[in-house]
């Protein structure tokens, strides 16, 4: 076996060995990968998840090693390369003997050579090390600065803004993301960016980064900027990147004019020993940065490694993102450099969205493009550059337009460019590996493995080549949710037997029964727990809490809006002292109460019940609550009543069973402190009324709510809640929170409009009928169990031993309060008496 | 309704030091809702009925989490298999063998189980030691 050494291992030196090793069936090279970093490779591209809750190993790529013939070497950084003896020395000293060498070093950041650029509260954003400094340097601090309004810069602040800091974005360039996307569009992204309260400085250069004892305290900008400086306590410098070459100009490699190792198209250096892959090797005189050219490289180098003659493709340099959670693409000759180019510019100022096509001057041919606010047409429009246009350019990017059909792609466009998958290869995968869905066609081909923006045009794809994407609950109906909810409403069958009996197969499951439990009850079926039903729900629905991880419960009191008057609250503390529960305040501003045994349940609540409060349905795909600011009923700024509004939704709509769970808030001003835009239903009190929102979610996708109406009367409001809320329950899919019920929604955000503002569909009056039904059959699903013998006598730990506690179940403390004994510690198991059934 | 019992899967079948333990009247196990039963060794099953009438006992311990829970699944059939699923991480077992059907190799104890004289009795494993519960 040849020896071979790859020098770097990030996303493209992974990528290299993750190719040579899939295709080096007869074992010809043993492979030592350096590491400089103490981690195994990670995804650098999804970096910034990190903010969003990503844990480190969610991150990871997968673990070469398993291979064989893969030696991973970590905090192994390569410090010499002696090529006349063919050797590389590391930083402990070792020297290691190679046939080949890869070099896959990747880049640095570039800090400008500003004063102050060294002072404490100073970062760079490149690795996991830098973001962790950054996450622990935010404790405390007040606000932060992001040199660079490039891709880098506007994620950066994204992480600043997320972590709580007054953000501010510092660019030279007179637009944000200059070398991706125009004016047009840098203008609607400024506005986007600043919406989310980031304050972007554009056209302005630092001077100086100003400190104290040695400690950042903001920026000064250069001469003439009105603003003259601005306070902060951090600096993250994103202002581009450098190859990391020092290595190769140490072994006498050439370096191009702006630096990275020279390299032919085979990506093989000077040296034909020694090849370069990534950012930091320079083709054609260009140093790439993406990671679709840079993963192109190391396929190159690792078919050359095998004797084969591939050479570099050419790079795609389209990127579609969403930086700020709002959707920037570009592609092709973005900015028009081509001789006698045409540009075609949607840019609906109202709407937020901006639009433009780049064309040949006969219009005939499509160069590039950019879009900001909604990218939803990249996948269809990325492929066609370089191609005739298959219809006028302005109808492919008209709101209300055709846009494109897999029909009008060549086989040979590129549907991934992050993988270089085409159209061809992709239609070849799902004929020959019959592929019946998305996962088969990305396991087989690789596409949409990265950025998954392809996904919707494989999905796409599947459908025109006939493959019948299942829409089937499960094994035991072949329905949707959808059309099981219009059958039990057409038919009036009342029980899953009847359902499964008439329009299914088998006993049901854990995904069907509590579908059509949530079906039965959303369209008024008595109690959860009546009969058959109870045997439907899931135990968090059966026993009217949320388990936990011991198998003991939570219990959650509904307080509507989050207002609860102190006598209240202490039959809270009440309860939970003499039950010895765990006390936590939610995110839904409430109280949850933990630890409770299922015994202890019946007793928790005839006290709370007795104190006039009534099941949260925490425990349900249901509203859980409704969450407010204080409002203007005490707020300086508020400008309407968003406690009193929250309350009345939140009584209005308590118990409404739906596909998932749905969370509202109210907020009183624009200010937002309710967060109203991360929810279901988001309200903003307006000087005029209330804007609506619809679509949002915290969790592991956040995304913002989306404006359904502006400046409505709290009538009216109400009235499009009613709709909306009643047409998520009828239609949506098993377990689809809202956001993904409009995207997946034919037409989207604009046929939702369309059905619940002006009843497109004439069925606005059934749904708010619908709705005006379940409000008038609410009834405290708590007080309903503690008044029927027979639903009270489910809730026994034993049905042997009716009084005995479970024994499993066992705390210790923590922070003042019981929590579950952890699991790795043995578990006291105590020997209760057990007696014969009576 | 008939008697019902079932053979206990080969692995871990009871062996003869089993005492049968009575467990509730008929009336109490309702269909496809699960009911947990204290052993007389301490640890835990959990004992169904199907929607045909028959009976199944297997641990209540879910191999999973190791929480006391598997009488609170879901119970229904996967091609026709009686099953009932983790309330915790809805992981699928059958009834019959006791074998998770999404991870092979992982599995639940079987117990025999009983109805007479509208009683539901449960072949419970002898506690550890010898000793009958107190």
């Amino acid at each position: 076996m040849r020896e071979l050494i790859v020098v770097g291992n990030g996303m493209v030196g992974h990528r290299l060995v993750e190719a040579l090793r899939s295709r080096d069936t007869d074992d010809q090279w043993r492979i030592t990968v350096l590491g400089a970093e103490s981690r195994p490779a990670y995804d650098r591209v999804a970096l910034s998840s990190r903010f969003d809750g990503a844990e480190e190993d969610d991150l990871l790529l997968p673990d070469l090693t398993a291979h064989g013939h893969v030696d991973l070497r970590l905090g192994a950084e390569a410090v010499g390369i002696d090529r006349e003896n063919r050797t590389v020395t590391t930083a402990d000293g070792a020297v290691l003997g190679y046939d080949a060498l890869v070099l896959a070093t990747g880049s640095e950041p570039f800090v400008p050579p500003v004063p102050g650029r060294d002072l404490t509260g100073c970062f760079v954003y490149r690795t996991l090390d830098d973001l962790d400094a950054i996450a622990a340097a935010a404790q405390g601090a007040r606000a932060g600065i992001v040199v660079g309004g490039g891709l880098l810069g506007l994620e950066a602040a994204n992480a600043l803004r997320l972590l709580g800091l007054d953000t501010h974005v510092v660019e030279l360039a007179p637009r944000l993301m200059p070398v991706q996307i125009d004016e047009g569009g840098g203008a609607l992204l400024r506005r986007l960016v600043e919406d989310l309260g980031v304050n972007v400085h554009l056209g302005a250069g630092a001077a100086e980064i100003t400190g104290a004892a040695g400690r950042v305290t903001g920026l000064r900008f250069a001469e003439g900027h009105p603003l003259g400086a601005i306070g902060a306590d951090l600096v993250v410098f994103a202002a581009g990147v450098r190859p990391r070459d020092a290595l190769a100009r140490a072994a006498g490699l050439p370096v191009g004019p702006r630096g990275g190792v020279v390299v032919d198209s085979g990506c093989r250096t000077e040296d034909p020993a020694v090849y370069a892959v990534g950012e930091c090797a320079c083709l054609d005189g260009t140093v790439y940065g993406l990671v679709a050219p840079c993963n192109a490289m190391a396929e190159v180098a690792a078919d050359r490694l095998l004797g084969g003659g591939a050479t570099f493709p050419g790079a795609d340099t389209a990127t579609k993102l969403k930086l700020l959670g709002v959707d920037v693409a570009s592609f092709g000759d973005a900015h028009g450099s081509t001789p006698g180019a045409l540009d075609v510019v949607m840019n609906d100022a109202v709407g937020r969205t901006y639009a433009k096509l780049v064309v040949s001057d006969d219009a005939g041919t499509l160069l590039g493009g950019v879009l900001v606010g909604d990218a939803s047409r990249y996948a269809s429009l990325r492929p066609l550059v370089g191609r005739p246009l298959p219809g006028d350019p302005l109808e492919l990017i008209a709101p209300a337009g055709a846009g494109l059909g897999p029909g009008d792609l060549p086989d040979d466009a590129q549907v991934c460019s992050c993988n270089a998958v085409t159209k061809g290869e992709i239609t070849t995968a799902i004929d020959e590996h019959a592929c019946t869905d998305v996962a088969a066609v990305k396991a087989c081909t690789r596409a949409g493995t990265s950025c998954g923006s392809c996904v919707p045009m494989l999905k796409t794809l599947l459908s025109a080549a006939g493959v019948e994407q299942s829409t089937a609950l499960c094994e035991h109906f072949s329905h949707t949710r959808a059309e099981l909810w219009e059958i039990v409403a057409a038919t009036g069958v009342r029980t899953f037997s009847e359902l499964v009996a008439a329009h299914g197969t088998g006993r049901g499951c854990d995904i069907c029964k509590p579908v059509v439990a949530s079906i039965l009850a959303s369209q008024g079926n008595g109690h959860v727990l009546d009969g058959e039903q109870a045997a439907l729900q899931d135990t968090n629905d059966h026993f009217l809490a949320n388990i936990q991880r011991n198998g003991s419960y939570s219990v959650v009191p509904r307080i509507p809006g989050g207002e609860i008057t102190p006598e209240k609250l202490m039959v809270i503390a009440e309860v939970a002292r003499d039950f010895k529960l765990y006390t936590k305040i939610t995110g839904g501003q409430r109280i949850d109460l933990f630890g409770a045994r299922v015994d202890q349940l019946p007793h928790i609540w005839s006290r709370l019940v007795a104190a006039g409060f009534e099941s949260g349905h925490a425990y349900g795909k249901a509203l859980r609550t409704v969450k407010s600011c204080v409002g203007s009923t005490w707020c300086r700024y508020g400008v309407q009543d968003s406690v009193g509004l929250a309350v009345e939704l939140e009584l209005r709509y308590r118990g409404l069973r739906a596909p998932h769970k749905i969370k509202a808030g109210v907020s009183g001003c624009a200010r937002e402190c309710a967060e109203a835009r991360s929810k279901d239903v988001g309200v903003i009190a307006t000087e005029h009324g209330w804007n609506l929102y619809v679509g949002g979610n915290g969790g592991f996708r956040p995304r913002h709510a989306e404006l359904l109406a502006a400046d409505v009367d709290t009538a009216t409001l109400v009235k499009l809640i009613d709709r909306f809320l009643m047409f998520y329950v009828r239609t949506a899919d098993r377990l689809q929170r809202t956001a993904a019920w409009i995207e997946a929604m034919d037409g989207g955000l604009d046929h939702l409009r369309a059905v619940v503002v002006d009843d497109s569909l004439g069925i606005a009056a059934e749904l708010e009928a619908a709705m005006a039904r379940h409000i008038d059959n609410y009834a405290d699903e708590w007080k309903g169990v503690l008044d029927d013998p027979e639903k009270l006598a489910r809730f026994t730990s034993f049905v042997n031993a009716p009084d005995v506690p479970d024994p499993s179940i066992s705390f210790s403390v923590l922070r003042e309060q019981r929590v579950p004994t952890d699991p790795a510690q043995p578990v006291a198991l105590g020997m209760p008496t057990t007696r014969s059934a009576p | 309704m008939a008697a019902s019992t079932l053979t206990p899967g080969p692995a871990n079948a009871p062996a003869a030091d089993t005492r049968w333990l009575a467990v509730c009247p008929a009336e109490r196990l309702v269909p496809e809702r699960g009911a947990a039963v204290l052993l007389p060794d301490g640890t835990q099953a959990a004992v169904f009925r199907t929607h045909d009438g028959a009976l199944y006992a297997v641990d209540n311990r879910d191999p999973f989490s190791g929480a006391q829970v598997m009488a609170r699944g879901i119970v229904g059939d996967r091609a026709g298999e009686p099953t009932v699923a983790s309330p915790m991480h809805k992981q699928v077992f059958s009834l019959r063998t006791g074998a998770c059907l999404d991870s092979p190799g992982t599995g639940l104890r079987v117990f025999e189980v009983s109805e007479a004289e509208s009683t539901i009795r449960l072949a419970a494993p002898a506690p550890v030691g010898g000793g009958a519960a107190r």
